[in-house]
C-alpha cells in the first residue's frame, strides 16, 4: 500500500462519485458542476502520469471552456423539469443491467491479465522538464503537421457552423 | 507505483458511466456531457499507455481528442439551442419527427 | 518526499497566503486613499492614523452584518459560489517567482511554491477556472437580474480569454520557455520585455483588466448598473468574500504583469541578497495598482457591447499581429542581434494601425 497507490484509490473514488454524481442529478446545473469535478480529477491523474502539458490543457479546454459553454446554455434554455413522455418501461432497468455486466466484463479483462507485464513506468524527472515539451510541440509540428492543419481548420469549420446555426432567419420576428 | 491495468480499470468504469448516461437520462444536455465523459475516459486511456510504451504519441493524439471535442461542443450545443427555438423542448423523446 | 520538502512548502504557502491577504486589506485602504486624492478630497482618514485602521474596521463591519439568502436560491451553490470566486484568485499566485532561489542551509529553496515547467499554461488554466465562480453566483440567486448580469460577466471574460492566452504567448516567445523562473531570467541587465514589445505588454494588461472585471471593463457589476450584477443578493460574510476575491486578483494579475514584462524580480544587487527580490515585486506591483486605480478615478466605463466590439474586433486581432511580429523578429535576430529592435518598431506601427482603425469606427453612426 504505497503512498501513490493510496492517492490513487482515493482520486478514482472521487472521480467515480462525481460521475455516476453526474447521471443520477435530477438538476442539469449540478450535473455539469459534478462534471467539472470528475475533468479536474482526470487532469490530476496526468498529472501524476507526468503529463503536465495535457493536464493543463485538460483544464484550460475541457473545464474551463466546455463547461461553461454547457453552463451558459443550461441556464439560457432553463429547462430544469421535463414532463414525462412516452417511456418504454423496461428501457431503464434493462439499460442499468447491461451497463453494470459491461462495467464487470471490461474491469475483469483489464485486472485479470498477468501482472507481472502490468507496471507502469514511473515517469522520470525528465518528463517533467522543458525538453519533454520540446519534443511534443516539434512531434506535432513535424510527424503530426497534417492532423495539426486539419484541426485549425476544422476549428475554424465549427466556430462557423456555430454561428450560423443560430443566427435568425432574415425578417423572421423575435 | 500503480500498475498500468488499474487505470485502464478507472477509463473503462468511466466509460460504461457515460454510456448509461446515454442511455436512461432524457434530457439532451446531460446525453451530450456523457459523450463528453466517454470522450474523456478514453483520454485517459491514451495517456496511460504513452506512460507504458514510453511514447509521445498517446499524449499528441489525447490532445486532439480534446480540441475535437470543443469543436464538436460548439455544434453541438448550437444544434440544441436551436431545436430548443422550434420546439420548445430538449427532451429526447419528443424529437421524433422523422420517425417512421 | 522527506519532511524539508513538506515544511518548506508550508511554510511558502502560509506566508504567500499572509501576504495576499494583508496586501488586499491595504489595497482597499490604498485604493480608497488614492481614489479620493484624485477627487480632491482626503479619503478614510479617521479609524486609527491615516486611517491605517479603516480596513479592519471594514472587516468586523461585515462580520457583523446580517446574511440574507433569498428564499429560492440554490442554497448550497449560492454558499459555495463566493468561496469558488476566491479559491482561484489565490492559487493563481502560487507560480509567480518572487525571488532568485536562495541556500538555505544544504538546500536550494526556490522563492516560488510551484516552479512548474507549464507556469504560464498554469496561469491560464486558472483564469478559464475563475469564470465558474461569477456565472454560479449569478445563477444561484434566483435574481433574474443577477443571472444576466453573471453571464454578460461570464462572457465578458471568456472573450477576453483568448487576447489574454496571445498576450501569454508572446511572453513565451520572447522568454524561451513557458516556466516563469525562466522568463524572468531571460530580462535579466535590464533587458526587460516591456521595452521589445510595449504593445505586448499593453495588450496583457487591458485583458487581464477585463479578466478581473476592473475599470474600465467593469459595467456588469458596478453598483450602477444592472442592479449590481451577479453580487446583487449577496450580503455580509459571502459579500466580502467577493470583494476579497476582485482585490486579490488585481494584485495577482499586477504581479503576473510585473513578472512576465517588467522584469520580474530582477533590480540591482538582487543576485547578493536575495530576499530583495519581494521588496522590488512589491514596488513593482504598487506602481502598476497604482495605475490601474489610476485608470479607474479618471475613465468612464466601456459600454457593454462596445466592451466586446472591442475584445473580438480590435484587441484579438491586434495580439495576432503582435505574435506574428514578434515571432519573426525572434527568428530574424538570430541572423543578427539588431533585428530584434524591429519588433517594437513594427508592433507600434501595428497598434498605431489598430488605434486608428478605432478612432475611425468611433466616428460612425452605428456605435455613438
Amino acid at each position: 500500500m504505497s503512498p501513490e497507490l493510496i492517492l490513487f484509490l482515493v482520486l478514482s473514488l472521487v472521480a467515480i462519485a462525481a460521475a455516476i454524481g453526474m447521471l443520477i442529478s435530477p438538476n442539469p446545473v449540478y450535473s455539469a458542476l459534478f462534471l467539472v469535478i470528475n475533468f479536474s480529477t482526470v487532469a490530476v491523474f496526468y498529472l501524476i502520469l507526468g503529463a503536465p502539458f495535457i493536464a493543463m490543457a485538460q483544464i484550460t479546454i475541457y473545464a474551463g471552456a466546455i463547461m461553461v459553454l454547457f453552463l451558459f446554455v443550461i441556464m439560457l434554455l432553463g429547462a430544469e423539469k421535463l414532463a414525462p413522455g412516452k417511456v418504454l418501461p423496461y428501457q431503464k432497468p434493462l439499460a442499468i443491467g447491461l451497463a453494470i455486466v459491461l462495467m464487470v466484463e471490461s474491469v475483469y479483462a483489464v485486472l485479470a491479465r498477468n501482472p507481472s507485464d502490468a507496471e507502469i513506468i514511473v515517469p522520470t524527472e525528465a518528463a517533467n522538464s522543458i525538453d519533454a515539451m520540446r519534443d511534443l510541440g516539434i512531434m506535432l509540428f513535424s510527424d503530426y503537421l497534417l492532423p495539426f492543419e486539419v484541426t485549425s481548420i476544422l476549428l475554424l469549420v465549427a466556430m462557423i457552423g456555430a454561428i450560423v446555426l443560430t443566427k435568425r432567419a432574415k425578417g423572421e420576428q423575435e | 507505483m500503480v500498475p498500468q491495468d488499474y487505470y485502464i480499470a478507472l477509463s473503462a468504469i468511466l466509460f460504461t458511466i457515460g454510456a448509461l448516461g446515454v442511455l436512461i437520462r432524457r434530457n439532451a444536455l446531460i446525453i451530450f456531457m456523457s459523450i463528453e465523459m466517454m470522450l474523456n475516459a478514453a483520454n485517459l486511456a491514451f495517456v496511460t499507455f504513452a506512460n507504458t510504451y514510453q511514447h509521445l504519441n498517446g499524449r499528441i493524439i489525447a490532445f486532439f481528442v480534446i480540441a475535437v471535442a470543443a469543436a464538436e461542443v460548439a455544434v453541438g450545443l448550437a444544434l440544441i439551442v436551436a431545436i430548443f427555438k422550434s420546439k420548445h423542448s430538449i427532451d429526447v423523446d419528443q424529437m421524433s419527427s422523422l420517425k417512421g | 518526499m522527506d519532511w524539508t520538502l513538506w515544511l518548506e512548502l508550508v511554510i511558502k504557502a502560509l506566508v504567500l497566503i499572509f501576504a495576499l491577504l494583508g496586501g488586499f486589506a491595504y489595497l482597499t485602504w490604498y485604493e480608497r486613499r488614492l481614489l479620493a486624492r484624485f477627487q480632491s478630497r482626503l479619503g478614510p482618514n479617521r479609524a486609527g492614523p491615516f486611517g491605517l485602521l479603516q480596513p479592519i474596521a471594514d472587516a468586523v463591519k461585515l462580520i457583523f452584518k446580517e446574511e440574507l439568502t433569498p428564499a429560492k436560491a440554490y442554497k448550497l451553490v449560492f454558499f459555495l459560489a463566493p468561496i469558488m470566486t476566491l479559491v482561484p484568485s489565490v492559487i493563481i499566485a502560487a507560480v509567480i517567482p518572487w525571488g532568485p532561489p536562495f541556500q538555505l542551509g544544504d538546500r536550494i529553496v526556490t522563492q516560488s511554491i510551484a516552479d512548474i515547467n507549464v507556469g504560464v499554461l498554469f496561469l491560464m488554466s486558472i483564469a478559464s477556472i475563475a469564470v465558474y465562480g461569477i456565472v454560479l453566483a449569478g445563477w444561484s440567486s434566483n435574481n433574474k437580474y443577477a443571472m444576466l448580469g453573471g453571464l454578460r460577466s461570464a462572457a465578458q471574460m471568456i472573450s477576453y480569454e483568448l487576447t489574454l492566452g496571445l498576450a501569454f504567448v508572446v511572453a513565451i516567445l520572447l522568454g524561451n520557455s513557458m516556466n516563469l523562473t525562466d522568463i524572468v531570467e531571460a530580462q535579466r541587465d535590464g533587458r526587460w520585455f516591456v521595452l521589445v514589445q510595449p504593445v505586448g505588454a499593453l495588450i496583457l494588461w487591458i485583458a487581464t483588466l477585463a479578466e478581473v472585471n476592473r475599470h474600465p471593463f467593469d459595467m456588469p457589476e458596478a453598483e450602477q448598473e444592472l442592479t449590481a450584477g451577479y453580487h446583487t443578493e449577496y450580503s455580509g460574510m459571502k459579500f466580502a468574500l467577493f470583494f476579497m476575491a476582485e482585490y486579490q486578483k488585481m494584485i495577482v494579475v499586477s504581479a503576473i504583469l510585473a513578472t512576465l514584462f517588467f522584469g520580474g524580480y530582477l533590480g540591482p544587487w538582487v543576485d547578493r541578497w536575495p530576499l530583495l527580490g519581494p521588496v522590488y515585486m512589491f514596488l513593482k506591483i504598487v506602481i502598476l495598482l497604482f495605475i490601474m486605480i489610476w485608470v479607474r478615478a479618471t475613465w468612464p466605463r466601456i459600454r457593454y457591447d462596445r466592451l466586446m466590439a472591442f475584445g473580438w474586433k480590435v484587441l484579438l486581432p491586434l495580439a495576432l499581429a503582435v505574435v506574428m511580429i514578434t515571432a519573426v523578429g525572434i527568428l530574424l535576430a538570430e541572423i543578427n542581434p539588431w533585428m530584434i529592435w524591429l519588433i517594437p518598431i513594427f508592433s507600434l506601427i501595428a497598434g498605431a494601425f489598430a488605434s486608428l482603425m478605432i478612432d475611425r469606427s468611433l466616428r460612425r453612426k452605428a456605435y455613438a
